[in-house]
């Protein structure tokens, strides 16, 4: 290894009557240390990196698939990923991005944030719910999930969460299967207008309450965190979810073709 | 015969440097090192475990390699060289790691990259690696891993028993016997936080000390 090499040059120089603590020798042995140090670093770095990335994106799919109740793991998630879920992408103005690939959208997730300048990724599950990644902020750090709504876009039919460093027992309870539970069949939409899912403080605080949940005990920061995480990052998709009901219900699209003649 | 000049691998006093460490010279009950770590990642096996095993790969080499340079090592920048060796083995592991088992790496989090501070490793590698061959010094970091990981793991045991009803992720204490599921147990969720770790070292620390009496302070 490097090291043995370096020890040799170390080891020649002193025998040819090098000063130990001189000052040339001093840096020659930083300057030769740290370029063998990089050189290992580096070579360790970019021949692990597509198995890492392999894992995050793993990560991501099993995520996805988690919110609609299917259970994998890292050897079956791509077989699995492959046969449940498509995506697509749409603007702020509500409209599908044709140009943006299916690839493309779950690789966007890598970098959500950016990804969410120019588009909103949706993914489709075979059996019609549509599932969106949300990302927002909790107490300490980064808090993310995604949210599966039923093929209307009316009802939340499963939640998964994940968090970068809440407090284990507090915060990063979001994680828990008894606070993601709450939202199965919470509904986004009152009477055709968006209200996301509120996180409410207190025990029993959301009960009978179709918009809301029960906070996390002790964990108040992060559950105003999950709130306006699902407000913000539901917000994006009302324009396209608004143009899904026009076209599921005739009435409300009479309204709106009403509405953009008068605009007219 | 080279034999009667040269000593042999695992000597008397070789084997000391590595089950010294294990017992009565334990870095973590005795010398009172790495107690951080030792709160922070034992609330299950599998966590502990992999920490136990990247800390004793850390000091192992770290060792070896202190001690391969420690011949050449100028003595005014020998701190900053230790921790040259010691922070780019750390990122080999932490690198390794989250290639290989990503969601070990994902529970451990910010303290694979704090073994670097974990004062085992530099302690050994002052103390014992610069001043000792290459062999010694390796066996004294295996020791000295093992001997961390041996607590950590001891702790592990019962926070996962006892905070989870598991060990290693499978279900130990029935389901049945839950409170929810009819039962009578529930989990004790002081378990599972930081304090509880502190509380178990020191009664692991009060037993070991009751069955080593000369390591009793005056």
């Amino acid at each position: 290894m490097g090291k043995k090499q370096l020890e040799n040059e170390v080891r020649s120089e002193k025998k040819s009557g090098f000063d130990k603590n001189s000052n040339t020798y001093i840096i020659t042995y930083s300057v030769i240390m740290v370029v063998i140090v990089a050189a290992v670093l580096a070579f360790a770095a970019l021949s692990l990196q597509p198995k890492q990335e392999a894992n995050t994106m793993n990560e991501k799919k099993m995520a996805i698939l988690a919110s609609i109740g299917i259970e994998s793991t890292a050897e079956n998630v791509d077989a699995q990923y492959a046969e449940n879920i498509t995506a697509y992408a749409v603007d702020a103005r509500g409209d599908v991005v044709e140009s943006i690939s299916a690839d493309e959208v779950l690789d966007g997730l890598k970098d959500l944030r950016a990804f969410r300048e120019k588009a909103f990724p949706v993914f489709v599950s075979k059996d019609g719910r549509n599932i969106v990644p949300v990302i927002g902020k909790g107490l300490w750090g980064d808090i993310w999930g995604y949210v599966a709504l039923d093929g209307r876009w009316e009802k939340v039919k499963g939640v998964v969460f994940d968090h970068k460093g809440e407090t284990p027992g507090l915060g990063a309870e979001i994680t828990s299967a008894k606070f993601r539970s709450q939202f199965e069949d919470k509904r986004i939409f009152d009477n055709g207008q968006f209200v996301s899912v509120a996180v409410l403080k207190g025990a029993g605080a959301s009960a009978g309450n179709d918009y809301a949940v029960d906070a996390v005990s002790g964990g108040t920061i992060t559950s105003r965190g999950v709130q306006a995480m699902l407000r913000d990052c539901l917000g994006s998709y009302v324009p396209y979810i608004e143009k899904q009901f026009a076209a599921q219900l005739p009435s409300v699209e009479n309204n709106q073709e009403l509405n953009e003649e008068s605009n007219e | 015969m080279s034999n009667t000049e040269k000593e042999p691998l695992f000597s008397a006093k070789n084997l000391k440097c590595l089950t010294g460490p294990l017992s009565h010279n334990n870095p973590v009950i005795v010398q009172v090192l790495g107690i951080c770590s030792a709160l922070a990642v034992t609330a299950g096996l599998k966590p502990a475990f992999v920490m136990a095993l990247s800390v004793t790969t850390v000091t192992a080499f770290s060792n070896l390699i202190m001690s391969l340079l420690r011949k050449g090592i100028p003595s005014r920048i020998r701190i900053i060289v230790q921790l040259v060796v010691i922070a780019s083995l750390v990122i080999l592991v932490d690198q390794v790691l989250k290639a290989y088992v990503y969601d070990v790496s994902k529970q451990l989090s910010v303290y694979v990259g704090l073994i670097i501070t974990n004062c085992i490793i530099m302690g050994r590698v002052e103390a014992f690696a610069l001043g000792n061959k290459p062999w010694p010094a390796f066996l004294d970091g295996i020791g000295n891993g093992i001997g961390y990981g041996m607590i950590l793991i001891i702790i592990a045991f019962f926070r996962e028993l006892l905070g989870a009803g598991t060990l290693w992720g499978y279900r130990i204490i029935p389901e049945s016997w839950y409170i929810q599921n009819g039962g009578f147990y529930s989990n004790n969720g002081l378990m599972l936080l930081p304090p509880m770790a502190l509380v178990i070292v020191g009664i692991i620390i009060w037993i070991h000390r009751s069955r080593n009496k000369d390591l009793i302070e005056k």
